[in-house]
């Protein structure tokens, strides 16, 4: 069973969202989207200063089997992005919800937040995935 | 289990298990305006007989006159090895190989052909190839739009000194995709594009293409193009001939002195390095770029590697992006490639070498001034442009039309030239004229006579 940290918001698309105490949120892949993906090759991120709207694409993570968009959970400016992530691709498969983020977002909508999925909804949701 | 296709029944359960009444249901939501219903132009079947006589007919058209005709594909000579070595049963085949690691051979060569183009273009990195060198373009265009990510527009520019058929090809390609080809002129004195007819506040633009030599055979300033490009933040895709590239300096090198940042994308049509030009194909593309875009090429790559023991071998790389993982996100639906055009290319290229491809281009270059030269001191002719030229070069008839003249000279067996006025109606009289190391000087003697001739007749 993976890792699903119960402070953490989710949402269908495997993103994870953390809401950080200066407002801003951080996002990255969940420790189940890195298990199904596999050996991370590279990350391509956004540029800080992107504007982005909640569900545009906006990375891709590239795993040695596939290459899947990443989508963003809610609308706003991207505010810094996993410079490490460059060099090390696997931080992703190593610690997804910490080392392994992958950018930050100043959110415009933070009403969009109450959209997102629980801990135990994406409980649920990874589980069905496995069957 | 015997092979056969599915029966009437077989089709009849199918559509009862999808739930559709007919075969042509399932193509209902395509309008029927869209649907080819006859095709009437396609003529009943042939025997093998009939076609095979329609095919010899066809290729003896080929080899008629003497060729002084370039304007994107070239006679070079092909020495008699390579299409002797390209066409053994263990290449012969037009297509990488499904379970592509299972034929070691084949990836080798791609491998080494990567490596071969990589040096001639002095860039980092080079795909399996393309179709042809059009669409090369139009796939650079592509790969700039996805690689320059600072960049907002989606505004290429494009000059008009790039062959017309290209321009042509890249437009049907990216219209539909947002993307704004901007044309830009050319200086009508040199021939070549130059700083002061780039745009003067160009703004946000995505990329810059670069032709070398151009569709007039002149060289284009290409240093100070690649510092303007850089400069404005835009990415430069080169679009070069790759016999050209043995002796002028190759497209990873473009930029001045202190920002020799060379081109982010090169491109162009393979047709020179052994391909026969076979009434316009097949030929293939190629393409290179900076390793630092390598995720955004398109087509397929070969690398080197070693297996579970530690031996060298050959694996197809880089493929997570490709249109059987990535569907409708692949980078271009491009997963095959000219396979047995860059067989033959790949062994050109080995069998000449570079000393030996730089004496081909060397040999053209000198053949085309001579003609050029020759062609400009008769009564009536005249020179276009002043800027030097690489194997094909302009020039203007005063009082004939150029269709007189290649007609006149179709006559005495020689293809003249291309005839510039469709595209470029502003040049005049104007005719594109190419001639390769395989020109002799009594060739050139017999274009001059001939073209004398023709002239006294069409004035008289």
């Amino acid at each position: 069973m993976s890792d699903i940290p119960a402070n953490l918001k989710y949402t269908q698309t495997h993103e994870w969202i953390e809401q950080r105490d200066d407002g801003s949120i951080r996002i990255g892949i969940t420790d189940h989207a890195q298990n199904l993906l596999g050996d991370m090759v590279y990350i391509e991120l956004p540029e800080v200063g992107d504007t982005l709207e909640a569900g545009d694409e906006c990375a891709v993570v590239e795993s040695v089997k596939a290459a899947s968009d990443v989508y963003s959970p809610i609308t706003g400016e991207v505010v810094a992005v996993n410079e490490n992530l460059a060099d090390n691709p696997d931080l992703v498969n190593k610690d997804a919800y910490n080392d392994g983020w992958l950018f930050a977002l100043n959110p415009s909508q933070p009403e969009e937040l109450e959209d997102l999925l629980s801990a135990e909804a994406y409980e649920l949701k990874a589980a069905e995935d496995e069957h | 289990m015997p092979f056969i296709p599915h029966t009437e029944e077989d089709v009849c359960a199918m559509l009862d298990s999808i739930g559709a009444s007919s075969i042509d249901a399932l193509f209902d939501e395509i309008p029927e305006a869209l649907r080819i219903a006859e095709l009437s132009n396609v003529p009943a079947a042939c025997t093998e007989m009939e076609i095979s006589r329609l095919m010899s007919e066809r290729a003896d058209r080929d080899h008629q006159g003497r060729c002084f005709l370039g304007a994107g594909a070239y006679e070079h000579h092909i020495p008699a090895a390579i299409w002797e070595i390209t066409t053994r049963g263990e290449f012969y085949s037009a297509y990488t190989p499904y379970q592509a690691e299972a034929s070691q051979g084949t990836l080798q060569l791609i491998y080494e052909y990567q490596s071969m183009m990589t040096q001639l273009m002095a860039m980092e990195v080079s795909n399996a190839s393309l179709y042809d060198g059009a669409s090369g373009l139009a796939e650079a265009i592509l790969m700039a739009v996805r690689a320059n990510r600072k960049s907002k527009s989606r505004r290429i520019l494009i000059p008009k000194t790039i062959n017309p058929v290209y321009r042509q090809v890249s437009k049907a390609i990216v219209r539909n995709q947002g993307i704004n080809l901007e044309e830009v002129d050319f200086d009508t004195t040199a021939g070549s594009i130059t700083t002061a007819t780039l745009p003067e506040h160009p703004g946000d633009i995505t990329a810059v293409v670069i032709p070398m030599p151009n569709f007039f055979g002149v060289i284009e300033d290409v240093d100070a193009l690649t510092d303007w490009a850089h400069e404005h933040g835009a990415l430069v895709i080169a679009a070069v001939n790759p016999t050209a590239m043995a002796l002028l300096t190759p497209p990873g090198k473009w930029g001045s002195e202190n920002d020799q940042q060379g081109a982010d994308i090169v491109c162009g049509e393979g047709q020179p390095l052994g391909i026969p030009m076979a009434s316009g194909g097949p030929y293939f593309g190629f393409m290179c770029c900076k390793q630092q875009y390598v995720r955004q090429m398109p087509g397929r790559i070969v690398g080197r590697t070693v297996d579970m023991e530690g031996k060298p071998g050959f694996a197809l790389t880089l493929q997570a992006r490709e249109q059987h993982i990535r569907r409708s996100k692949a980078t271009s639906n491009i997963c095959t490639n000219q396979g047995l055009m860059v067989t033959a290319a790949t062994i050109y290229m080995a069998l000449l070498g570079g000393q030996g491809l730089q004496r081909v281009a060397a040999a053209s270059h000198r053949h085309t001034r001579q003609l050029h030269e020759r062609l400009i001191a008769i009564d009536g002719v005249s020179a276009v442009f002043n800027r030097p030229f690489f194997h094909e070069a302009v020039i203007r008839f005063d009082a004939a039309t150029v269709e007189d003249v290649l007609s006149g000279l179709a006559e005495h067996n020689i293809l003249g030239g291309y005839n510039l006025k469709h595209s470029y109606p502003d040049l005049g009289e104007a005719l594109l004229v190419c001639a390769t190391e395989t020109r002799t000087e009594a060739d050139l003697d017999d274009y001059i006579q001939a073209l004398q001739d023709v002239l006294c007749d069409t004035t008289e």
